[in-house]
């Protein structure tokens, strides 16, 4: 061990400090690398969305209705599902394990800004959705003859739906990840909940033919209107008959989709923690 | 002591610090002041308060009850400013296991004012040659030095060092003890807690013992318990082969007198006073 010659000098509270964004842009570049090289996360959150999309859309190959494949109708419901698995799966399970690993309590004896942090995860979020976007495109068109839209304003719902959802899906991520008790019960806790609402919330089946209680459970919560939102990209207006209310509900989406991530962001302003509730 | 005095020059002060968890009370009414660039170790047995008490100043747990400055700032308001100034080597933790030493290092060089030379400090803690390995790959000793890499990275003026040794080897050991003497040569104020009294005897300025969330005393290693004027012990071997010793204030006295009762050299012959070890067992033996 070489001695170092540099004195400590004067006290450095004088000296500027990094800004929020420059760290948390640093913070993104960090995460990505970390998630690329963690096989676990990478393919639960990456590769099994992908995975499911070929096996149902293999396995189920009839029409929802005259001239729509049911490949059509569940990639809608996938690309909705990937919302959730990017941000509020992969966050509420990522946090509570670095809670327990040591990272955020070694963040927080630095003088990195906590915003920084978020900043960090929103933009692991972002990337990693837009890859999965991608590459879920790529395997409909090639793999089950999935037609792309060719309208602008559908692409524009495309955008709006997944920016919302993306940050009402964050939030919830955050907020929820105070629940767990331990990182490793995290996964065993969050995966159900993703799991009952992609059954109930129309993406492995019809949401028109679920039992409407069913149907009113799920309309409680973002992933029902994600699925719709993104069938309004997918399907060709016709198919709006077969929805509930007879439309795509777009409005009510939006306002959806704003009451939760208000909802969440309360919850994460309130109970959001850097340490294990047991170590305060 | 009865009556303190903060010093305006004071890295630490501490005055009626408290804690409980719960029903536990885990810090009773903490007394210490340490000046700017000295050397502290807090020694004390697993459960005596040590880690809640460095963990309050490292500004991470509330406190029930006492005053604490430190850096001149109380620990619980701490800002990005505050932490600039501070640098924290924890207890060990398994985070960070995907990335490099060196990426590890880089990227959290960006989070202070002025930091280090990343490269620079990779090779002060001597992993230059394990730089580009992953962090779950390196061994117990060589992830402490990259905790301590980090610790050290923003030029802290305050160190804390929770039992930073854990899992070294000798050699490692004597080169971290190094690597730490320079630090305080270049002013760096340290608090250490550790396990290992010969370590806390070679760095520390001072030492206090801290058992039951209480301080029993702060003296420098040298005059701990009463240390310097302890009795020596005289050992030896009799004609007879029996193994003999005794407890003297006036060992030399004694070696003279065994020498002339023998009749010239004294077999086996050793005179020792207690170690800062013995002193330090005694000492939280009866707390215990």
């Amino acid at each position: 061990m070489s001695q170092m010659h540099d004195s400590t000098g004067t006290a450095g509270a004088t000296v500027g400090l990094p800004g929020t964004w420059s760290i948390g842009l640093r913070r993104v570049r960090i995460e990505l690398l970390q998630f690329a090289r963690d096989r676990e996360a990478a393919f639960f959150t990456m590769l099994l969305p992908v995975l499911l999309l070929i096996v149902f859309g293999s396995a189920f190959t009839g029409n929802v209705a005259p001239g729509i494949p049911f490949s059509q109708y569940f990639l809608a419901g996938m690309l909705a599902s990937g919302i959730v698995y990017t941000s509020f799966q992969n966050l509420a399970i990522s946090i509570p394990q670095e809670r327990d690993d040591g990272t955020l309590k070694r963040l927080q004896g630095t003088p990195m800004p906590k915003a920084s942090y978020f900043v960090g995860k929103v933009g692991l979020v972002l990337v990693i959705y837009v890859v999965q976007v991608v590459v879920m495109m790529a395997v409909g068109v090639t793999l089950f003859d999935v037609h792309l839209p060719s309208e602008p304003a559908d692409w524009w719902t495309f955008t709006w739906v997944s920016v919302l959802g993306l940050l009402c899906c964050t939030l919830l991520g955050v907020a929820f990840s105070s629940v767990p008790r331990s990182g490793r019960g995290a996964s065993a806790l969050v995966s159900p909940i993703v799991l009952v609402l992609q059954f109930t919330s129309g993406v492995f089946f019809q949401y028109d033919e679920l039992p409407s209680w069913m149907q009113q459970m799920a309309a409680l919560f973002p992933l029902k209107w994600l699925c719709q939102g993104m069938r309004s990209v997918f399907l060709p207006d016709s198919f709006q008959r077969q929805e509930l209310a007879g439309s795509w509900e777009l409005g009510r989406t939006a306002l959806v989709l704003t009451l939760w991530s208000v909802a969440a962001l309360v919850l994460a302003l309130r109970y959001f923690r850097f340490r294990r509730r047991d170590d305060t | 002591m009865l009556v303190h005095v903060t010093l305006a020059d004071s890295a630490v002060s501490v005055h009626g610090l408290r804690k409980s968890y719960g029903e536990r009370t885990a810090v009773a009414g903490v007394d210490l002041d340490i000046p700017r660039g000295e050397v502290f170790a807090l020694l004390g047995p697993n459960g005596a308060g040590k880690t809640t008490t460095v963990e309050i100043l490292e500004g991470y747990r509330s406190r029930d009850a006492g005053e604490v400055s430190v850096l001149g700032v109380a620990s619980d308001a701490a800002t990005p400013q505050w932490r600039a100034r501070v640098g924290i080597v924890g207890q060990a933790v398994t985070d960070l296991s995907e990335l490099t030493v060196t990426e590890t290092v880089r990227h959290f060089a960006g989070y202070y004012p002025r930091p280090r030379d990343p490269d620079e400090v990779i090779a002060t803690v001597g992993l230059t040659g394990s730089a580009t390995q992953r962090t779950r790959l390196l061994s117990g000793g060589q992830r402490r030095r990259l905790d301590v890499a980090l610790g050290i990275l923003g030029r802290p003026e305050l160190l804390f060092l929770d039992e930073p040794t854990t899992g070294f080897d000798p050699a490692a050991r004597r080169q971290f003890w190094d690597l730490v003497e320079n630090l305080a040569g270049e002013g760096t104020t340290i608090l250490l807690t550790t396990h290992y009294l010969e370590e806390a005897e070679r760095l520390a300025d001072r030492v206090a013992v801290i058992a039951a969330g209480a301080i029993i005393e702060v003296a420098t290693p040298a005059e701990l318990g009463g240390r310097q004027h302890a009795e020596a012990t005289v050992s030896w071997t009799d004609p007879d082969g029996a193994r003999r010793s005794v407890r003297t204030a006036e060992p030399t006295r004694t070696v003279t007198e065994l020498a002339a009762s023998l009749g010239g050299e004294v077999p086996d012959l050793s005179v020792s006073r207690p170690t800062l070890e013995d002193v330090y067992l005694e000492m939280v033996g009866l707390q215990g």
